[in-house]
């Protein structure tokens, strides 16, 4: 059975087309979810894409989180269904305060747009580990992705198993020099307590498809669909 | 009655302020050197409608704590401005 994914689009929103394709790529089955619509469109698994939704008034994030569909997609994380926030679905994840910490203007002030490396950690998302070490390669393109939390926070975060990728050289060695926005702990991406919701700056779904470059976010759209799929075929059982 | 506050909202001391080390890392050219802690944010006014200041300036914080500004970078102050009517 495909698993149904939604990728919700907000005023602003720019990568929503690429993820549903990527979803399309990876062989699940793509749905829209509007902005101002209040359920998901029957979707087993959510993005949350990239862009500059509500034109990053206020803050990054900051508007959409009011959005009708963002009291949908809360709910559906708080009942434990995957949720996956790109770069501007990290910050919207932030700024609702379903994940931790805060993302702020890059370090060097300019806008990074590049392919980088990041590593995956050892920590624990549901239903499927990344192969800690594992070295992906994946384009960033974001003027604030320096992502900080208070030292509790992050110790939290570490301890817990709860950073799933950082920002690292080629070889998967960590090196500020290669960390593109300034963030705490070489930080790009990272898990809720409950490891159903993941956000990362870095974008899977411009990284699928092997004609075009790197294919370093098929792991991280596969663990979406995985996860997806258990909790589809959880509440197909259910129903009979 | 109407009551007319400004809402200041800065990063937290200690996170780095790229925007406001890059004007002061500028203000030398034009010859001011002796400028330092520069640091940028915001500036958000508004008009609250209530029976009294106290009770608008209750719902100014609240607006200030949780949506005017992110608890997690940013601090905020707020200040009253003259009564409009």
């Amino acid at each position: 059975m495909k698993p149904r994914i939604g990728v919700a689009s907000f005023p602003g929103s720019n990568d929503d087309r690429d993820a549903l394709r990527a979803i399309r790529f990876m062989g699940a089955e793509p749905v829209s979810i509007w902005h101002a619509d209040r359920d998901l469109n029957g979707a087993d698994g959510v993005i949350l894409p990239g862009g500059f939704s509500y034109g990053d008034y206020l803050r990054t994030g900051a508007i959409a989180r009011f959005a009708p569909a963002m009291a949908a997609v809360r709910e559906f994380a708080e009942e434990g269904r995957p949720v996956l926030g790109i770069c501007n679905g990290f910050q919207i994840l932030c700024e609702a305060g379903l994940l931790p910490g805060a993302l702020v203007r890059n370090q060097g002030l300019a806008f990074v747009c590049r392919r980088i490396h990041i590593r995956a950690e050892d920590s624990s998302g549901n239903f499927t580990k990344f192969s800690a070490g594992e070295v992906l390669q994946i384009p960033v393109k974001h003027g604030e992705g320096r992502f900080v939390a208070p030292p509790n926070v992050l110790g939290r975060l570490d301890d817990g198993g709860r950073i799933a990728f950082r920002y690292c050289a080629p070889d998967g060695r960590l090196d500020h020099r290669f960390n593109p926005n300034g963030s705490s702990g070489d930080i790009a991406g990272i898990w809720n307590e409950r490891g159903n919701v993941l956000g990362l700056m870095p974008h899977p779904e411009h990284a699928v498809d092997p004609d075009l470059g790197p294919t370093g976010g098929q792991q991280v759209l596969q663990w979406l669909l995985t996860a997806a799929r258990h909790l589809a075929r959880a509440s197909a059982i259910t129903a009979v | 009655m109407k009551h007319r506050f400004e809402v200041l909202v800065s990063l937290k001391a200690g996170l780095l302020d790229p925007q406001g080390k890059t004007v002061q890392d500028a203000l030398p050219t034009l010859g001011w050197d002796n400028v330092s802690e520069v640091r940028v944010g915001k500036h958000i006014e508004l008009v609250v409608e209530a029976e009294d200041e106290a009770s608008a300036r209750a719902q100014v914080e609240d607006m200030a704590g949780r949506f005017l500004s992110n608890p997690v970078i940013e601090d905020f102050r707020i200040l009253a401005m003259e009564e409009t009517s």
